[in-house]
């Protein structure tokens, strides 16, 4: 007994060292070599940083495109979902209130158009992206707000929708903020 | 054909592609044959010789089992003390505090016993040299545990009477050294250069486009994830787990990330029938799991696809499938296959919070955690649908009138009675745990706790109810995935959950090892005319039919009362 437990304190030491200090800094030292040296990857505009490419952020001013809903708001330190059930009463009335903020700003809308992910909740509340269909019919409302021309914002969208990945599988899907900063470049171009 | 269901036939037609030769690769290394990655000899030799261990030191399964529970011991005292005084330690960027002790006693344990239960939110729970020194570390040893286990009980059957099944160490180390560190490394690889962290720095912030501040929790997370899933661990590097955009950045790292969990538990299934040299049998037990995974999926990825009834009501188009709680880049159907596989295989990790799925999904969430051996977890999977093989050949010998036998070695009472405890022993710990869970809930809401009884449920209802039944099976399954609404780090969860854990990982393990050593020890007797064949047709139908009606027997009230109740109230 007493010879196993010295044969498992002493292994325990040697693969910490080997899983925990050895195994991390190699992929760390690998991992400078990747877009964003390992910190997750940046986008910066005039040498700031306004946001990374894979993390969604909140957008509520009527010039943007809208990401989904967050449980978080879009906090980057904490990420969760709703954990409401689908029976949830109080789940459902918060549904009905987004539905029905959606039509107030998009009164052009028909109630069937509205794609389900534009009023749920995200997984993480950081989801970066919105279906195809949630961005097209934002447009006329973006469109408006920016004085710009409905068919450009619709190209705009077009050019910044990704398919699937490599044509054939996965859901098509469009960043929230690289289109609203497209638009931002669309608009200053002016 | 949609592209969503693609990615997912693709998904598992790629993992069969790895784990099968995987499997015949691990037969080769744990028989130590000569393989290509023997360059790894001289590293083990050095780890051996620092360790003073001599692996090839032969040990019978009471020897196997006294090093399995030594060398978990060690691990739980000294993670436990680390994680109370993690904030006096260094590597802690963002200054998280210390866990308390009720938290520290569920979070070492949970993962000790590769559940990966996660009381805390990864961004503030831990710290960065708790996140690699005790998180990942177990996840690389708890997994090597499970896999030397399987070989132990593998060894057992490979010769015709023995009493010596190996060495603990050498499997152990080997599970680390052949499998786990190179592939792991592999996989974080793919992740780093797809957008997941890698370096050290701490939070980052700030301003976004509309001017709000922002602080961004990062870290050294893709060598953690890479081994999470390789590991069927599952705990996340951030509170969202698989669904965060920086664990789990695009369709292609979810695709990696799922074929990761699944390569070893298939690859154990056929690494047995190559070990003992019985192929025919390895295929029929993968036959049988597979049938039982299809199963699950099926109605799985309808229920998810069908979107929700609720929402349907309102009039919205819901031609995307159900997405609350769900990521767009990976849509309904990977993440209903996700959240097969990941109860299943009892890895735990989410791409899609499971508390927000259709009711449907839940009933099948939850029946494959109970099942729990439909692939399984890493070298547990097979342990535990070995104790349902014995009884199947039990209840086979009964009906043909003969003494029971498996592979050459009669089965007798003793064996029949421990699998007929470990059989028992689920059952009991679910229902008696929700059971009291509920007692509590109803009799006393107000008790005076740091959380009140009443406030542990996020959820009103048949669905409330669903979310105590679904800890206590996470817990039992050693799954680690949970409906995370439930409010659970307080005093009562983390004590429960931790007491269950412990029970339902190492009996579960100890119970079949046993088994196999005992059987080992008998008089080996040649196959006849008489002797029931365990690797035809008949037996695996018969197999899968006490797996389903012992589970149904076992199960079907409680699932009655969560689950398949709030499914007829939203269809009425």
């Amino acid at each position: 007994m007493k010879k196993y437990i010295i044969q498992s304190i002493r292994l325990t030491l040697v693969l910490i060292v080997l899983l925990c200090v050895i195994y991390p800094i190699l992929i760390a030292f690998v991992g400078k070599l990747s877009k964003g040296e390992g910190g997750g990857q940046k986008i910066v505009v005039n040498g700031k940083t306004v946001g990374y490419a894979n993390i969604g952020q909140l957008f509520t001013r009527t010039d943007y495109f809208w990401g989904r809903p967050s449980a978080v708001e879009y906090n980057a330190a904490g990420s969760a979902g709703s954990n409401k059930g689908p029976s949830n009463p109080d789940y459902l009335k918060q549904v009905e209130e987004r539905i029905d903020t959606l039509l107030k700003y998009h009164p052009y809308l028909k109630l069937a158009e509205i794609p389900a992910d534009l009023v749920t909740a995200s997984g993480s509340g950081l989801d970066p992206d919105i279906s195809p269909e949630a961005a097209r019919i934002q447009i006329r409302r973006v469109a408006e707000n920016r004085k710009l021309n409905i068919d450009e914002v619709t190209a705009l969208v077009n050019k910044n929708t990704e398919g699937p990945l490599l044509g054939l599988i996965g859901p098509s899907k469009v960043n929230v903020l690289k289109l609203n900063l497209a638009l931002n470049d669309m608009t200053k171009s002016r | 054909m949609n592209t969503e269901l693609t990615g997912v036939i693709l998904t598992y037609i790629i993992t069969l592609a790895i784990a099968i030769p995987l499997g015949i690769y691990l037969a080769k290394v744990f028989s130590a044959e000569k393989v290509w990655t023997d360059f790894f000899k001289p590293l083990e030799k050095f780890i051996y010789k620092l360790s003073g261990i001599n692996p090839d030191q032969p040990m019978d399964w009471k020897q196997h089992m006294k090093a399995l529970l030594t060398i978990n011991m060690v691990w739980l005292i000294y993670g436990f003390f680390v994680l109370i005084f993690q904030d006096k330690l260094p590597l802690n960027p963002d200054g998280n505090p210390g866990q308390t002790p009720d938290l520290a006693f569920n979070t070492i344990i949970s993962f000790v016993v590769n559940c990966n239960l996660q009381h805390y939110s990864g961004e503030s729970g831990l710290t960065y040299l708790t996140q690699h020194f005790v998180v990942m570390f177990l996840q690389f040893v708890s997994a090597a545990t499970g896999i030397a286990a399987a070989f132990v009980l593998f060894k057992a059957f490979r010769e015709k009477s023995t009493t010596n099944l190996g060495n603990f160490w050498f499997y152990f180390v080997r599970s680390i050294t052949r499998l786990l560190l190179p592939l792991s490394f592999l996989i974080a690889m793919v992740l780093t250069f797809n957008g997941t962290p890698s370096s050290y720095e701490g939070k980052d912030q700030y301003i976004s486009l509309q001017g709000d501040t922002v602080n961004v929790s990062r870290g050294p997370a893709a060598g953690m994830i890479a081994i999470k899933h390789l590991g069927t661990n599952g705990g996340g590097w951030f509170g969202a787990n698989s669904a965060h955009p920086l664990e789990n950045p695009n369709y292609l790292t979810s695709m990696v990330e799922l074929i990761a969990q699944v390569i070893i538990p298939i690859a154990m299934v056929i690494a047995f029938g190559y070990f003992i040299r019985r192929k025919r049998l390895a295929w029929m037990i993968f036959g049988v799991m597979t049938i039982g995974m299809l199963l699950l999926l099926i109605p799985t990825l309808s229920s998810e696809l069908g979107g929700s009834h609720a929402l349907a009501k309102m009039g919205i188009s819901q031609h995307t499938g159900a997405m609350e709680g769900k990521e767009v880049r990976f849509g309904p159907a990977m993440s209903a296959y996700w959240s097969t596989v990941t109860t299943i295989i009892s890895t735990g990790s989410v791409n899609s919070m499971h508390d927000s799925s259709m009711p449907l999904t839940g009933l099948w969430q939850m029946l494959g955690m109970m099942i729990n051996s439909f692939y399984g977890g890493c070298g547990v999977g097979i342990l535990n649908y070995f104790i349902y093989l014995i009884i199947a050949v039990f209840i086979s010998g009964l009906m043909v009138g003969r003494t029971p036998e498996f592979l050459g070695h009669k089965v007798e009472a003793r064996e029949v009675k421990i699998a007929a405890i470990i059989t028992l022993l689920s059952p009991f710990l679910i229902l008696a745990g929700t059971a009291i869970a509920s007692h509590v809930l109803t009799t006393s809401p107000n008790a005076d706790w740091a959380v009140k009884p009443g406030n542990w449920l996020n959820n009103p209802g048949f669905h409330g109810f669903s979310e105590i039944l679904y800890e206590y099976t996470s817990s039992n399954a050693n799954n680690g995935s949970g409906f995370e609404g439930l409010g659970d780090n307080n005093i009562w969860w983390n004590v429960s959950t931790g007491l269950i854990l412990l029970l339902s990982r190492f009996l579960p393990i100890i119970a079949p090892v046993a088994i196999a050593g005992l059987l080992a020890k008998k008089k080996y007797i040649p196959e006849s005319a008489g002797t029931l064949k365990t690797d035809t047709l008949t037996f695996s139908m018969m197999t899968f039919a006490v797996i389903v009606v012992l589970n149904a027997l076992s199960y079907f009230p409680a699932l009655a009362l969560g689950p398949i109740a709030e499914y007829f109230t939203l269809i009425k």
